[in-house]
């Protein structure tokens, strides 16, 4: 889903190996394809993130980055956060927020911190 | 570490559901096998969570280690006193593991993965045993209880 210069994609259900790096590579290229800022990948509708979707996730984010654009991880069911830091799998160096309105926020303050900045107007 | 005779023995044997695998979407199947039976057996979300997660990332090494990825798990409802859990075991005919103690230490890996399955796993879960030496296979057994 397109929202503004942002790019919304929402995952769901039990994600098996193929479905999770379908995503990676659609998320990049479209976010290539329509020079979007930012790409927030909402997963409050998965219920098991192993240390391999974990790892393409965050492959994710900095293949979005190497784009130019910034990603974000949103809505980490809390049982998901405490079950990727027991298994010793927590993502250092993505940025996360709580659920997609706050996700917003933080892309908007990272390309307000970066040394590019850009007038992005209105998203929602 | 309890041994893999210390699981099964501590569980009284309900019914029992047998998962082959054999390829990326049997992963899925040993999830919703595990769910099914912590979710009979009362566990929370974060325990259900952790022993499904942690079903996952042993699943996934059979597929990446042993002899043509292919091995089985066996999840069953657990029952000790007063809880009541569930238990998986994998098992498979592959190399099996040549230094267990360090196939057990984070970040340990022959296969150019992150290394994290089998430590993992094991903090993820309540009880963890793992028999296995070169030529004879690998068997994992987890259990996580409801309290």
């Amino acid at each position: 889903m397109r929202m503004g210069r942002d790019l919304l994609v929402t995952l769901q259900g039990d994600l098996d190996d193929v479905r999770v790096e379908s995503v990676e590579r659609l998320v990049a290229s479209e976010v290539a394809r329509t020079g979007a800022h930012g790409a927030l990948i909402d997963v409050s509708g998965v219920d098991v993130v192993d240390s391999f979707v974990a790892q393409v996730l965050a492959r994710l984010v900095r293949m979005v980055r190497l784009l130019g654009a910034e990603a974000a991880i949103v809505g980490i069911r809390p049982a998901v956060a405490i079950t990727l830091v027991g298994l010793g799998s927590s993502m250092p160096g993505v940025s996360t927020a709580l659920n997609a309105e706050q996700g917003m926020a933080r892309l908007r303050r990272m390309r307000a911190d970066g040394s590019v900045r850009i007038d992005h107007g209105k998203h929602c | 570490m309890a041994s893999i005779a210390d699981i099964a023995a501590a569980a009284d044997l309900l019914p029992i559901t047998s998962v082959a695998i054999e390829g990326e979407s049997d992963l899925l199947r040993v999830r919703s096998t595990t769910r099914a039976y912590a979710r009979q057996a009362g566990l929370g979300v974060t325990g259900t969570t952790k022993v499904v997660t942690a079903a996952s990332e042993l699943a996934r090494n059979i597929l990446r280690h042993a002899t043509g990825g292919k091995g089985v798990a066996t999840v069953r409802e657990a029952a000790s006193g007063q809880r009541r859990g569930v238990q998986a075991v994998f098992t498979d005919n592959g190399p099996g593991i040549a230094d267990l103690d360090a196939a057990m230490r984070s970040g340990f890996s022959t296969a150019g993965s992150l290394g994290l399955g089998l430590p993992g796993s094991r903090r993820l879960v309540d009880e963890f045993a793992i028999d296995s030496a070169p030529g004879s296979g690998t068997r994992v057994a987890i259990c996580q209880w409801d309290r």
